[in-house]
């Protein structure tokens, strides 16, 4: 049951999320998203899990007429076959590099070395990109390791730190605060401003961890 | 050239910030106080995002290596160009060597210093703000330092009278007794528990000393519940979404906000009062108040147009000015 609710007097945040996150639902999310993005009387849109927020300039467009296009386009939207790529990222694992990694597993009921094996099976896809910049959330990770985030976050997570979070993996893109838990480290670089194309990953993009040489 | 005497982690160079860089994860960023920042740039007859400085580590020292017309708005700050004080909201032209000092708030939280032309800094990703989570934009993408020089963007020298000039009352600022902000029920708002929703609406926030771009933490007496247990997926936010994580205190969504978030929203404060709340002051009370999504726009509306009639009237004054 997809609802849209107001977010400020500018932005509408439709959420189709419907339990369990939903593959096809995101690729009508990301239809959706293209679509809208070319219109002149939008000026953004963020893709998120299994939902869609979208920005426009609420003295000049006309929320309720805004509010039935998005609805429209939504009902409208077939799921988008977006060119994939696939990614490798390089882990080290465990150690001081991946301080949860001993958690993670008794969470899991599995031996380190299993819970790593875990991770790395995994063929995850890029399903959206937000939070910091070139964070990505990852969908496709071993339902045994869908621990919870953290109570309470740590102040400082550093960048390149492998992480899983609420049943979905990812890669910190810089040093924040984050609730979700290391796994490892890797070098590649996920943002960088002053690259053509700041960001490593798109969306649907496929991503594999691999056991850094 | 100017040269910055004062460092601190805080104070960034900022314009209207990255609205079409959040699709990577790129937070808006840009002034807190946008109609501050656009003033002193009216006064200056810049373009109304032209990059200045927000200050909210006083006292703040600046030295001119050359001669420069400036303006200083937002906050109620005594400021001094060497021996003379100047008014608020205030433009005026500095000479080579002049030293400009503007010290701690007597109202409101937050100074933009501008300069005719704007600074000088490489536009990354669309703008010139800091980023100081992502480490771009700005000086170096990093808050001002000791020492830094910054220069300003080419442009015709604008004449000023000797004394400088400005509106009155051009940037209302909150009273100390209260800011109050205008909300729109957000998703999650039904949810929480009818308590809650009158709560939320009656209760005296405080602004807890940890509020800084990202977000402004709020402490209320009685905390927020939800009626059921939520698990979310992570969605986009935008600056302005008031949240509520399980401890059921509320945290307002900043310009320098992540942009997505998986808590739940109980209310989003409406954009032309989200710079009200940027010039509250720690330990000041917040109220929220529910308007509707006509009342909104026609909020919206109303600040586009006062702008408009800010602009004009500036315009008019300056045809006005005598030397």
């Amino acid at each position: 049951m997809t609802r849209i609710h107001m977010a400020g007097a500018g932005g509408l945040l439709l959420d189709a999320a419907d339990g369990a996150f939903n593959d096809m639902i995101q690729r009508r999310i990301w239809a959706t998203s293209r679509e809208l993005n070319a219109r002149e009387d939008v000026v953004q849109t963020l893709p998120g899990v299994n939902n869609l927020l979208v920005m426009f300039d609420a003295a000049e467009t006309d929320h309720a007429a805004m509010e039935n296009l998005l609805r429209d386009v939504w009902t409208q939207a077939s799921a988008d076959e977006i060119p994939t790529r696939e990614i490798v990222v390089p882990v080290v694992y465990g150690g001081t590099f991946g301080e949860d990694l001993a958690l993670v597993a008794r969470f899991a009921n599995l031996t380190e070395e299993e819970t790593i094996e875990a991770h790395m099976a995994g063929r995850y896809s890029v399903a959206a990109i937000g939070a910091m910049a070139g964070f990505v959330y990852l969908t496709g990770l071993d339902p045994r390791l869908a621990i919870p985030r953290r109570d309470s976050p740590r102040l400082r997570v550093e960048e390149g730190a492998v992480v899983i979070g609420g049943g979905h993996a990812g890669v910190m893109p810089c040093t924040s605060p984050s609730g979700w838990h290391i796994l490892g480290r890797t070098d590649l670089c996920l943002f960088d401003a002053f690259r053509p194309e700041p960001g490593l990953l798109r969306l649907g993009d496929t991503v594999r961890f691999v056991r850094a040489s | 050239m100017i040269e910055i005497l004062t460092g601190s982690s805080l104070n960034t160079i900022q314009d209207f910030g990255r609205p079409h860089a959040m699709a990577m994860g790129v937070a808006q960023g840009g002034a807190m106080d946008r109609l501050a920042l656009g003033y002193g740039n009216l006064l200056l007859d810049n373009p109304l995002d032209a990059a200045g400085i927000e200050i909210v580590f006083f006292p703040f020292r600046v030295r001119f290596h050359a001669g420069m017309s400036f303006a200083v708005t937002g906050a109620d700050c005594p400021v001094t160009l060497d021996d003379l004080q100047l008014p608020r909201d205030w433009a005026i032209t500095a000479r080579p060597g002049q030293t400009l000092i503007i010290r701690a708030p007597r109202q409101g939280a937050r100074a933009y210093l501008t300069v005719r032309g704007g600074l000088d800094v490489p536009t990354v990703l669309g703008a010139r703000s800091t980023d100081l989570k992502g480490g771009f934009g700005g000086f170096e993408g990093r808050a001002l330092q000791k020492g830094d020089r910054l220069a300003c963007m080419t442009a015709t020298s604008i004449r000023l009278p000797a004394a400088g000039y400005g509106l009155s009352r051009a940037c209302p600022l909150p009273p100390a007794d209260g800011t109050q902000v205008r909300v729109l029920p957000a998703a999650e708002h039904e949810i929480f528990t009818p308590e809650s929703l009158k709560t939320f609406q009656t209760a005296a926030w405080t602004l807890t000393p940890s509020a800084n771009r990202m977000g402004y933490r709020l402490e209320g007496q009685e905390t927020l519940a939800l009626t059921r247990k939520l698990s979310l997926f992570s969605h986009g936010i935008l600056p302005g979404t008031v949240q509520v994580p399980p401890a059921g205190q509320p945290i307002v969504q900043m310009m320098d906000a992540n942009t997505c978030g998986g808590y739940p929203k109980i209310a989003t404060v409406i954009e032309p009062d989200l710079r009200l709340l940027s010039q509250t002051t720690v330990g000041a009370p917040v109220h929220f108040r529910e308007i509707t999504r006509e009342e909104a726009v026609q909020a919206v509306r109303q600040n586009a147009t006062d702008l408009r009639n800010l602009t004009a009237g500036v315009s008019k004054l300056r045809a006005q000015l005598v030397f």
